[in-house]
């Protein structure tokens, strides 16, 4: 495991690959997914796209090991992923996420550390650092004192981003993570999404508004329970397209 | 104060029991306010009743082990049931355990004529910590000691898996391990206490000290160290009262813990009702 990764594209060029072959999921014998394939590599940030059910979230929580697979293999700087990786964060929608849970920004970036220090092992001051360093550098270092639910909806984004950075991922996976922001707030979080790729990070988003996927990310896979297309989003976002994935009629699917 | 009271051997036994219990379930009481809860632990607790009745049934005796058995049985019949049931996505899992739970507590009801242990039966619903026998005490201090040492090692991938499972089970964290677990460990906590405060009582001793606690503070591991001192002292000064003021010690434990409960919400310096407002 390269100590050095986050700096892999901005310093040296490597470009380690994420490589999705013919993943597909059920859930209770109805298909989320079939056979799904993507190549890209860090440095990027990939949108997923496409009608409500296409399986946008499924997509994400298959990369993150949160629902099994029933074919297909995740493959991470060559290796093979079988369940889970340290390497990729997940980051959920925020209304899946209890807000009211008793705990401060500081407390939920800590959390990032778990992959490090395992079920017991003493935070040291190489955790505190890694926790004062993803604070900083998503701007939270002054509200790391405050209850979670006392931030605001990017405040809020942004700790779970910090918590992604606290443990050192290289991968991050986020379910709709511009739903409910404001415009300033939306801005803020791409400019981050974007420096963040720029370090070397892939960040793979799942993301419902069309106009603004040209500005926000570099990649796009538009899905409906199969992948239509993939590519550049200058190349990817045609009307045709667009019109098959969203207008299709009712029953058709 | 009545003093001789203090020295009887039966007394004392009921007030380090009480201390205990009341520490032990306080602290657990924590998981049960952050998994936000307390309404299934109301109805695992209502399960123990069929289930001490199904084991007077089948053995033809009340004692404290087939009682201790049955109610185990029983709450983790319905409880895991009503998982298994949530697994199908058809039927939420707050449905499926209010389907089973009162089924069962119907089926212990209908069962209870057919027993002819019907005036201990109540003993069991509402507890009689002063009879508390040297069996009890060890089932309970047991437990307790088994539930405090799992819990706090394993404090860190629980407090992960229960504020967002999806994100800890991202991290391997053994999510599922650890929600199995926790119902486990909730089941037993609920035993427990039954000697002590019956299968009725036992949900306020579950679910009041860390719902006082948070009240009070926003420090998560506040919740179960202060929710362990105000279960544990709380019940001990409850046991203390019952004596001079002439009422069941069970119901005493928990009318106390609910009064704290009570003056945290109107006099919390944070949170309270009564408190002026600094925004």
């Amino acid at each position: 495991m390269s100590e050095t990764h986050h700096d892999c594209c901005a310093h040296h060029g490597y470009h380690h690959e994420l490589v999705i072959e013919g993943v597909s999921v059920s859930y209770r014998r109805v298909l989320a997914l079939g056979n799904i394939s993507l190549s890209t590599s860090c440095g990027n940030r990939v949108a997923l796209i496409g009608p409500n059910g296409a399986g946008k979230s499924t997509l994400l929580k298959a990369i993150a090991g949160l629902v099994p697979r029933d074919s297909g293999t995740i493959r991470w700087r060559g290796t093979a992923v079988k369940k889970w990786s340290r390497e990729f964060a997940y980051l959920p929608q925020r209304e899946e996420v209890d807000w009211s849970f008793p705990i401060t920004v500081r407390g939920l970036v800590e959390m990032g550390r778990y992959p490090q220090t395992g079920w017991w092992r003493k935070f040291t001051t190489a955790d505190g650092l890694a926790v004062d360093k993803a604070l900083e550098s998503l701007a939270l270092l002054d509200l790391q004192g405050r209850q979670i639910r006392e931030l605001s909806g990017g405040q809020q984004q942004r700790a779970f981003l910090a918590r992604a950075l606290a443990q050192e991922a290289h991968v991050l996976l986020l379910d709709e993570p511009f739903t409910g922001l404001d415009r300033n707030a939306s801005q803020l979080l791409g400019d981050l999404l974007a420096k963040l790729a720029q370090e070397g990070r892939l960040v793979i988003a799942s993301h419902h508004d069309l106009n603004t996927v040209p500005k926000l990310f570099d990649e796009a896979l538009v899905l409906s329970t199969r992948a239509l297309a993939f590519g550049p989003v200058a190349e990817i976002l045609t009307p045709e397209l667009i019109e098959r994935t969203f207008h299709e009629p009712a029953g058709s699917r | 104060m009545d003093l001789e009271l203090i020295h009887n051997p039966f007394y004392q036994r009921a007030l380090a029991t009480a201390g205990f219990i009341g520490f032990a379930n306080g602290f657990f009481s924590g998981f049960v306010v952050l998994r936000r809860n307390a309404l299934s632990v109301s109805a695992l607790s209502h399960t123990m009743l069929p289930g001490i009745a199904l084991g007077i049934f089948l053995t033809g005796a009340l004692s404290q082990w087939n009682a201790f058995f049955g109610a185990m049985f029983a709450a983790l019949l319905v409880g895991l049931g009503s998982v298994a049931v949530a697994r199908g996505n058809r039927v939420e899992q707050g449905t499926a355990l209010a389907v089973l739970y009162t089924a069962a507590f119907a089926a212990g009801i209908a069962l209870l004529p057919k027993l002819d242990t019907r005036q201990e039966l109540e003993h069991w619903l509402f507890g009689d910590i002063i009879a508390v026998g040297n069996t009890d005490i060890w089932i309970a201090f047991g437990i307790g000691a088994f539930t405090l040492l799992i819990t706090n090692l394993l404090m860190r991938p629980i407090l992960l898996t229960l504020f967002e499972s999806n994100v800890a089970a991202a991290q391997g964290v053994p999510v599922r391990f650890i929600q199995y677990l926790i119902f486990a460990l909730l089941v037993l906590a609920l035993v427990s206490s039954l000697q002590a405060v019956g299968c009725v009582l036992s949900v306020g001793l579950l679910v009041t000290p860390a719902a006082t606690v948070s009240l009070l503070t926003d420090r998560t591991s506040a919740l179960f160290w202060g929710g362990g001192l105000i279960g544990g002292v709380g019940s001990v000064v409850a046991v203390l009262l019952s004596g001079t003021l002439g009422i069941a010690p069970g119901p005493a434990i928990v009318i106390v813990l609910g009064l704290l409960f009570i003056a945290a919400y109107l006099f919390s310096p944070k949170y309270g009702l009564l408190t002026p407002r600094r925004r």
